[in-house]
């Protein structure tokens, strides 16, 4: 990294930052395992929380908001695009076992 | 990074030679190796999904306490595991060799901590009977997708507290770059964020019903 490069990093109290949010999310997703709510609204919950917490990680600690917008476009909607397609075509299959009762 | 990078990066479009993500190789590497094992890693889980979903009484065995609280404080290492890493990357792009060896042990201890954590939890659920195709509760595949899952995590993090600790000792005798040090960090941070969707589905989906 250039010397211009390490100013908009933010230095340690950034990370901190970041720890404390990541900290603060996880004891949200424990506290709903705890009141236990209907396992759909759940799920969506603790996903929503996932997905922040992971963007968290690869923005501020694995230095992507840093880097050029290039790389974020090339790596990241890839990722989605693939997951989606996973998606796609394994998930409807899993619901019509279930309609079948074949499970 | 390394200087031929900046120079590489800021060349004329038309000279040849430019690279477009002005990151070295190694880091892109890590990166492309990265977006595969993400795409290893979400097909496990839904693969588990699948099962899951199809399954239709699908054991919840996981008590809060202490379950859920033990698997807290596994996820507290590992987060705190990055928050260290993350310090060694900084300190080592300022050149302090001692202080990111020093940053670098404090990751290992809380990866090994996680581990260590882990292998105790693994051990008492195999004394309650559970095994990858059997267990106390219906359901045999529950074993199998559990062991699978947290196993190829397990392995991951393992692999990582050993990669660490090849860097350290190699950055503590000035054989690597500081930007050895940031492309251990991204392997050891995405390790980080496969627990934070390993967590909720593994087991805050998994809460035993009070």
């Amino acid at each position: 990294m250039s010397a211009s490069n390490e100013h908009a990093h933010g230095g340690s109290k950034l990370y901190l930052w970041v720890w404390g949010w990541l900290l603060a999310l996880t004891a949200v997703e424990v506290f709903l395992a705890y009141i236990q709510l209907p396992a759909n609204l759940m799920l969506t919950l603790l996903m929503g929380l996932s997905v922040i917490k992971a963007a968290l990680i690869v923005a501020y600690f694995m230095h992507l908001r840093f880097e050029r917008l290039s790389l974020f476009l090339t790596l990241v909607p890839s990722v989605v695009l693939c997951i989606c397609l996973i998606l796609i075509f394994f998930f409807p299959d899993s619901l019509r076992m279930q309609q079948l009762g074949t499970g | 990074m390394a200087d031929h990078v900046e120079a590489v990066a800021t060349g004329s479009r038309w000279g040849g030679g430019v690279a477009p993500y002005a990151i070295g190789s190694k880091k892109l590497g890590m990166w492309l190796f990265i977006v595969s094992d993400s795409l290893t890693f979400s097909v496990l889980i839904l693969v588990y999904a699948y099962l899951r979903l199809a399954t239709p009484d699908w054991p919840t065995p996981f008590p809060f306490s202490p379950s859920i609280i033990f698997a807290s404080v596994m996820t507290f290492c590992l987060l705190s595991s990055s928050v260290t890493m993350v310090l060694a990357v900084a300190a080592a792009h300022r050149q302090e060799h001692l202080r990111t060896v020093l940053w670098l042990l404090a990751t290992m201890i809380l990866g090994s901590a996680f581990l260590v954590l882990h292998v105790t939890e693994w051990s008492h659920l195999i004394h309650e009977g559970v095994k990858p195709f059997e267990n106390p509760w219906g359901t045999p595949l529950f074993g199998g997708t559990f062991f699978g899952l947290t196993g190829m995590h397990m392995l991951h993090v393992t692999i990582g507290v050993i990669y660490l600790g090849i860097i350290a000792f190699g950055f503590g005798r000035r054989k690597f770059s500081s930007e050895d040090v940031e492309v251990s960090g991204l392997y050891w941070h995405f390790v980080d964020l496969v627990w934070m969707f390993l967590f909720p589905l593994i087991y805050l989906m998994s809460v035993k019903p009070s």
